[in-house]
C-alpha cells in the first residue's frame, strides 16, 4: 500500500523511462472502440499525466503538458491546475519545452485565469527582447500567449517591451505583424498604454513597412475604429487609409481599409466625397467577390447619398443575388439589398421574384435572409400586402420557418407602438389568422399583442372583439396548448370590451362551453372573470333598456301621440326573431321547450327578460362546480360571479314580470350604479417607467435582507408552488369534486353544444373512439412538394414592394402611446452602449492630442462605471496616474524631438490648472483641444505635400502625421 | 441570468460579465474549430475568452448545426447573433455579423491551401498526430484573431524553420537522455 501511495504522488524513474508519448496516448484513443472505453482511456492518461508532470526532469514534464493540452483542446478537460507547471517549463533552454508550454498556455489560459501569468513576467520579457540569441520561435509564441491572455497590469507592463519589435526596421522581421496584433491586444485590456503603443502602431501604416506589417496594422486600425463607439479620433489618419485604398494590391488590406472608411465617412462628408471614386473603380475593376461585396456593404452603409455609387453597387447586388450556382452570392446579395431600406426598395423591385423565391429555399440562411429583407422593405404602404403574402406563405412552411415568420412579421408591425400600421382593423384580422397557422407557437406575443391594441386602439376594438368571439367560439382551439395564451387574451378582450359585440350572450356561452376544462386554470381564470364582466354589462344594459322604455311610455303618454308601442314593438320584433334562434340547454333548470333567444343578428341592445334568466341559469350551472375548484385563482372569481347571481335574484327580479316595477326598486338602482362604476373606468397601457415613478416610502428598505424569515417559514409546510392553492378543503376532496364536475359538463353539455355548433365538430362516430382527445386545433397539412408552393408564391404578390401611393385609406385611428414609457427599450440600449464609454478611443483621442496627463481622468464616467480599478478608490487612483506619468515620461523620451511646442504648451496648462477640480480640469482640456485645433490646421495648410487634404476641418490632428 | 455568449455590444464595452474580463476591442474572429464529419473535434482555437464549459456547449451546438446541412447550401449560418462560416469538412470560423463572410471563407482556403503544402495534400490523420504543428501553423495566419500573413510561401518557411530548431534540439536532448539512462 505505501508503495502505491507513493508512486501516485510522486513521479518514479519508471514513469519516466515508460513515460507514454503523444502518440500512444492518441492512439489508445483512436482504438476505443465505444465511449465509456474512451472515458477510461482518457482518465488513466489524466492519472499519468499528473503524476509525470511532477517529475523534476523536464523532458518528461513537457510531454506530460502536451498530452494534456491534446486532451485540454479537443476533449475540453480543465488543466488550468496546470497552469504552474506550464510556467515551470518556460526558462528551460531546450527550445521545444517553452515552445510546448506556451502552446499549454495558450490553450488553457483565460485573461480571468491567470493569475499565475504575472510570475511569468520576466521570462516573458526575456524572450521578447530583441537578441540574437533569441529565436522567433520563442518569442512569437510569447507575443501570441500575451495577447491572448495578458491582464491589464500585465500588458502595461509589457507594452515598452513591444516596442523595439512594432518599430524594427529590417523589412523581414516575421515578428513585426505578431506585435502589432499584440499590441492591439495590449489596448484592449489596457488603454493607459496608448501613449507608448499608438504611435509606433501608425508607423506601421507607412509606405516603407514591410507589407505584412502594413496588413496587420490596418487590421489593428479596423478593429479599433469598428469597436469605438465615436470613431471620429481615427479621422486624422484618413489621408494614410485613402493612400492604402488607392495604392494597395493587396485585396485583404483594401478590404480592411473599406470598414475602416465605412465608420468615418458618415462623420466627415469630406472622407464620403473623396472615397466614392476609388470605391467604384474597385467596383467596376475588381475580379474579387469579396472585395466586391465589401465595396457594395461600404456604399449601402456609408455612401447613401452617392446616387452613381448606389446604382452601379444595385447593379452588382443584382448579379449577386441572381447567381443560381452559388448560394454564398445570393445568401449575401440577399444581405446587402437588406441594408438599403425601404428608401431604396426601388432597387429590391427588380430582384423581387428572386427574394420571394428565396423564401423556399431549401437552405435555411437564405430562406431567413429573404425574410429580413422583406421585413426590412415593410413601410405602411406596402405592408397589408406583405404581410398578407407572408402569413400565406407560413402556412405552407415547415414549422420552423413559419414561425420564424409569424416572430417576424409580429415584430416588425409591433414595433414602436404598431407605427407601421396604418388599418388596425385589418392587423387585428390577421393576428386572428396567425393562430390558424398549423405550426403556430407564438401564443404569448399574440396575447401580448391582442390586449395592447385593444388597450391603445379605440378604434380598433369592434373588430378586435370579432376575432375573439371567432377564436373563442371555435371548440377546437381549446385543446391546443400553444394557443391557451392567446384564447386567455380573447377572453379578456371579450370581457373589457363587450359593449362593442353584437351578441354578449354568446360570448358566455362560447366562455362557459364545456371544454373550457381543458383550459390551464389561469386562463380559467380570466374566462371566469370575462363572464362575469358581461353578465355585469348585460344586466345593467337590460335594466337601463327597461328604465329607458318607460321613459318613452311617460314621454309618450304625455305627448299623446300615436305610436306609443314603440316599447313594445321592439319586444314583438325581437319575439319572433326569439322563435327562429331558439334553443334549448339540456341541463336540470332550462328544459326544452324553455325556448331561449340569442339574438345574433341585429345590431340591438336589447335584452330580454327571459334571455337574462337563461344566462343567469347557464352561468350558475356551469360556474357552480368550480367554486369548489382546488385553484385558487379560479375558484376565487367564480365564487364572486356567483355571489353577483346571488344578489340579482335577491331582488325579486324573478318574480316580477312586469319590467316596469323594477326600476322602483331602490337596491337595483344602487346596484346597477355600483357595477357600472367599477367597470367603466376605462384600461390603459402603462408605461415601463410606471414603476419609477412611484416614489418609494420613506420607512420602507427595499434592500433588507428577508433571509430571517426562512427560519420562519422553512419548517412550515408552505412550498411555493406554482398554483397555490388556500381551498379550505384538503386536497384529496376537492379534487374528487372537480372531477365529478369535469365529469358531468361534457355529458350534459357536450352534446349539446356539438348540436348547436356542428361545425367546428367532427364527424359523431370519430367522435366517440377518442371522446377526450380533442381533435388538434389545426390539422398539419401534408408536406408540400417546394416547385408548387413556389409557383404559388410568386403569384401571390401580385402587388409589388413598392409603395402604392395612390391607395385611399381611412386614416390611421389614435394609437395611445407613452412617451415616455414605449420604445424606452430600444434608446435605452443605445444609450447603454454609447455610455458603456469608449476607455479606449478616448485614451487614443488624448494620445492624438499629446494630452500627456491622465488621459483616463476626461473618461471619469465610463470609468466609473466599468472599470474595475476603480474599486480600490482614490489611492489605486493616484498609483494609476503615476504609472501613467511614467509610461508618458518614456514616450517623450522616444519621441521627444517629435513633439510640438504646442504639447509642452498643454503641458504647461495642465499642471496650472491642477490644482482645480476634476470639472475645470476638464472644460480646461476641452479648450486646449479647441485651441490647439486651430494652429494645427494653420501648420497643416502649410504642408502641401500631403496626399489627400482632407482633414483640415477634422476636430483633431495629432502632431506626428504632419 | 448568466450570459453565456457576449454580444457584439458587450464585448465592445469594458465590463465583468459572469466573471470575465470582456475586452474594449473585439477580436474580429472569436474562434476557429475543425469539425470532422464524424462530429470529433480536431482543432479548437479561441480568441474571444470562452470558459471551458461553454467551450463544449458552443461545439455541440455548432456541430449540430453544421452537419446537418446538406450539400449545396452556402457556408455560413447564423448562430447566436454570429456568423459562423465553414467550409472544407468544416473548418468554422465565428465572427460577427458585419464581417466579410467571402473574406473568412479565404482564409480557410488559405489555411487549407498552407496544410496541403506543409503536410502533401492534408488528411484527418495528419492533424490528429500533428495536432501542435496544425496550431503553430493556425498560430502563423491568425493571432489574437487577427490576420497575419498572405503568403503561402513564407508561412511555409518559418514553420519549417521552427521544425528544423526543434528536431536539432530534440536530437541534443535526446542524447543526454539516452546517456543518463545508459549511465545508470
Amino acid at each position: 500500500m505505501a508503495a502505491t501511495a507513493a508512486s501516485s504522488s510522486s513521479p518514479s524513474l519508471i514513469d519516466t523511462l515508460f513515460q507514454r508519448s503523444l502518440d500512444d496516448v492518441i492512439r489508445v484513443l483512436r482504438s476505443s472502440s465505444s465511449a465509456a472505453l474512451e472515458a477510461a482511456a482518457i482518465a488513466r492518461a489524466l492519472d499519468e499525466i499528473r503524476r509525470e508532470i511532477r517529475s523534476p526532469d523536464l523532458d518528461t514534464k513537457a510531454v506530460a503538458l502536451q498530452k494534456l493540452t491534446y486532451l485540454a483542446s479537443l476533449h475540453h478537460f480543465d488543466m488550468s491546475w496546470a497552469a504552474f507547471h506550464a510556467l515551470e517549463l518556460l526558462p528551460s533552454t531546450s527550445l521545444p519545452h517553452p515552445r510546448a508550454a506556451y502552446l499549454a498556455a495558450s490553450v488553457s489560459f483565460h485573461p480571468s485565469s491567470t493569475d499565475l501569468l504575472p510570475l511569468a513576467t520576466h521570462q516573458l520579457r526575456k524572450h521578447l527582447a530583441p537578441s540574437p540569441s533569441n529565436s522567433p520561435a520563442l518569442a512569437a509564441p510569447a507575443l501570441h500567449l500575451l495577447a491572448l491572455a495578458s491582464s491589464p497590469d500585465l500588458a502595461g507592463h509589457l507594452a515598452p517591451d513591444l516596442l523595439p519589435i512594432l518599430s524594427s526596421q529590417s523589412s523581414s522581421n516575421p515578428l513585426r505583424p505578431k506585435a502589432v496584433a499584440t499590441a492591439l491586444r495590449a489596448l484592449a485590456v489596457c488603454p493607459d498604454t496608448a501613449p507608448v503603443l499608438f504611435k509606433p502602431l501608425v508607423e506601421c501604416l507607412s509606405l516603407s513597412s514591410d507589407p505584412r506589417a502594413v496588413s496587420a496594422a490596418i487590421g489593428a486600425f479596423c478593429e479599433l475604429a469598428l469597436a469605438a463607439s465615436d470613431p471620429s479620433p481615427y479621422i486624422p489618419l484618413a489621408p494614410e487609409f485613402y493612400r492604402l485604398l488607392v495604392d494597395s494590391r493587396n485585396n485583404w488590406v483594401t478590404i480592411k481599409v473599406l470598414k475602416i472608411f465605412a465608420r468615418l465617412a458618415p462623420l466627415e462628408p469630406r472622407v464620403a466625397a473623396r472615397i466614392v471614386d476609388p470605391v467604384c473603380q474597385l467596383l467596376r475593376r475588381s475580379t474579387a467577390k469579396s472585395l466586391v461585396f465589401e465595396c457594395i456593404r461600404t456604399v449601402f452603409s456609408s455612401l447613401l447619398d452617392h446616387d452613381a455609387a448606389v446604382r452601379l453597387a444595385v447593379d452588382k447586388t443584382k448579379e449577386f443575388v441572381a447567381s443560381d450556382d452559388d448560394p454564398n452570392l445570393r445568401y449575401l446579395g440577399l444581405q446587402a439589398l437588406t441594408m438599403l431600406g425601404p428608401a431604396h426598395s426601388w432597387a429590391v423591385e427588380d430582384s423581387r421574384e428572386v427574394v420571394i423565391q428565396s423564401l423556399n429555399d431549401t437552405d435555411t440562411s437564405i430562406r431567413r435572409e429573404a425574410l429580413r429583407l422583406e421585413m426590412g422593405m415593410l413601410s405602411d404602404s406596402n405592408v397589408v400586402d406583405i404581410c398578407n403574402m407572408l402569413i400565406k406563405y407560413a402556412i405552407k412552411s415547415d414549422p420552423e420557418f413559419a414561425n420564424e415568420i409569424l416572430d417576424a412579421v409580429l415584430a416588425t408591425c409591433g414595433r414602436n407602438v404598431y407605427e407601421l400600421i396604418v388599418d388596425f382593423d385589418w392587423y387585428v384580422s390577421l393576428l386572428g389568422e396567425m393562430v390558424r397557422n398549423p405550426h403556430f407557437a407564438k401564443g404569448d406575443e399574440i396575447e401580448r399583442q391582442l390586449v395592447d391594441v385593444g388597450l391603445r386602439v379605440r378604434d380598433a376594438r369592434p373588430e378586435l372583439i370579432r376575432v375573439a368571439r371567432n377564436l373563442l367560439i371555435d371548440p377546437a382551439l381549446l385543446g391546443n396548448p400553444f394557443l391557451c395564451r392567446v384564447l386567455s387574451a380573447a377572453a379578456w378582450v371579450s370581457g373589457e370590451y363587450v359593449e362593442f359585440s353584437r351578441n354578449p350572450l354568446e360570448l358566455v356561452e362560447a366562455l362557459l362551453q364545456p371544454r373550457t376544462n381543458l383550459l390551464p386554470p389561469f386562463v380559467r381564470a380570466v374566462y371566469v372573470q370575462a363572464v362575469f364582466k358581461i353578465l355585469a354589462y348585460s344586466f345593467i344594459s337590460f335594466i337601463k333598456q327597461i328604465q329607458a322604455g318607460e321613459l318613452l311610455e311617460i314621454g309618450n303618454s304625455f305627448i299623446q301621440r300615436g305610436g306609443k308601442q314603440e316599447g313594445s314593438d321592439l319586444v314583438a320584433a325581437k319575439s319572433s326573431s326569439d322563435q327562429n334562434n331558439a334553443f334549448a340547454i339540456g341541463d336540470g333548470v332550462a328544459t326544452d321547450d324553455k325556448a331561449i333567444l340569442f339574438d345574433s343578428i341585429e345590431k340591438q341592445e336589447t335584452f330580454k327578460h327571459e334571455s337574462i334568466s337563461c344566462l343567469l341559469n347557464l352561468i350558475e350551472t356551469v360556474v357552480g362546480p368550480l367554486s369548489e375548484c382546488g385553484e385558487v385563482e379560479v375558484q376565487e372569481r367564480a365564487r364572486n360571479v356567483l355571489g353577483l347571481i346571488l344578489i340579482i335574484r335577491e331582488t325579486q327580479f324573478w318574480n316580477i314580470e312586469e319590467g316596469h316595477e323594477l326600476t322602483r326598486d331602490d337596491k337595483i338602482t344602487k346596484m346597477v350604479e355600483l357595477m357600472e362604476s367599477a367597470f367603466s373606468e376605462e384600461l390603459g397601457p402603462v408605461s415601463t417607467n410606471a414603476q419609477k415613478r412611484v416614489s418609494v416610502p420613506e420607512a420602507l428598505i427595499l434592500n433588507e435582507n428577508l433571509s430571517d424569515l426562512l427560519d420562519i417559514l422553512g419548517d412550515d409546510d408552505i412550498n411555493p408552488c406554482a398554483s397555490v392553492s388556500f381551498s379550505f378543503r384538503n386536497h384529496h376532496s376537492t379534487e374528487t369534486n372537480q372531477d365529478s364536475a369535469t365529469a358531468i359538463e361534457p355529458n350534459s353539455f357536450l352534446a349539446e353544444h356539438r348540436k348547436r355548433h356542428g361545425l367546428y365538430y367532427l364527424h359523431m362516430d370519430k367522435d366517440k373512439s377518442e371522446s377526450n382527445d380533442y381533435p388538434c386545433a389545426n390539422e398539419p397539412l401534408l408536406p408540400v412538394s417546394h416547385g408548387e408552393d413556389t409557383e404559388d408564391i410568386v403569384k401571390l404578390p401580385a402587388q409589388s414592394l413598392i409603395p402604392e401611393k395612390a391607395k385611399p385609406t381611412k386614416p390611421r385611428p389614435l394609437v395611445i402611446r407613452l412617451d415616455e414609457g414605449d420604445g424606452v427599450s430600444s434608446s435605452n440600449l443605445t444609450t447603454a452602449k454609447e455610455s458603456k464609454g469608449d476607455l479606449l478611443s478616448g485614451a487614443i483621442r488624448d494620445v492624438l492630442l499629446r494630452n500627456e496627463k491622465k488621459p483616463s481622468l476626461t473618461h471619469k464616467t465610463s470609468l466609473d462605471r466599468t472599470s474595475q480599478r476603480r474599486e480600490n478608490g482614490a489611492s489605486e487612483n493616484s498609483e494609476l496616474i503615476s504609472q501613467q506619468k511614467e509610461s508618458n515620461s518614456f514616450g517623450d523620451r522616444e519621441h521627444g524631438n517629435s513633439s510640438s511646442r504646442k504639447g509642452r504648451h498643454h503641458h504647461k496648462e495642465r499642471i496650472e490648472s491642477s490644482g482645480q477640480n476634476r470639472d475645470n480640469e476638464e472644460k480646461s482640456h476641452r479648450h486646449s483641444t479647441k485651441s490647439s485645433r486651430h494652429h494645427r490646421r494653420h501648420k497643416h495648410r502649410q504642408r502641401g505635400d500631403a496626399p489627400l487634404d482632407i482633414a483640415p476641418q477634422s476636430p483633431v490632428i495629432q502632431d506626428f502625421l504632419l | 441570468m448568466v450570459r453565456l455568449y457576449p454580444n457584439r455590444c458587450q464585448l465592445v464595452g469594458s465590463a465583468f460579465i459572469s466573471g470575465f474580463l470582456i475586452s474594449l476591442v473585439r477580436s474580429f474572429i472569436h474562434f476557429v474549430i475543425l469539425i470532422s464529419r464524424q462530429g470529433k473535434v480536431r482543432l479548437t482555437k479561441w480568441y474571444s475568452p470562452y470558459q471551458q464549459k461553454e467551450r463544449s456547449t458552443v461545439i455541440r451546438e455548432l456541430s449540430g448545426l453544421i452537419l446537418t446541412r446538406g450539400p449545396k447550401l452556402c457556408n455560413f449560418v447564423e448562430w447566436k447573433g454570429f456568423k459562423v462560416v465553414y467550409a472544407s469538412l468544416y473548418f468554422c470560423i465565428c465572427i460577427d455579423p458585419d464581417d466579410n463572410e467571402l473574406e473568412i471563407l479565404e482564409i480557410i482556403h488559405h489555411f487549407v491551401e498552407i496544410l496541403d503544402r506543409y503536410f502533401g495534400s492534408v488528411c484527418e490523420l495528419d492533424l490528429i498526430f500533428n495536432f501542435h504543428k496544425a496550431y503553430y501553423i493556425l498560430d502563423e495566419i491568425l493571432i489574437a484573431g487577427e490576420l497575419q500573413e498572405s503568403s503561402k510561401k513564407t508561412v511555409a518557411r518559418l514553420i519549417a524553420a521552427q521544425d528544423s530548431l526543434v528536431e536539432t534540439a530534440k536530437e541534443e536532448t535526446g542524447s543526454i537522455s539516452n546517456m543518463i539512462s545508459q549511465a545508470m
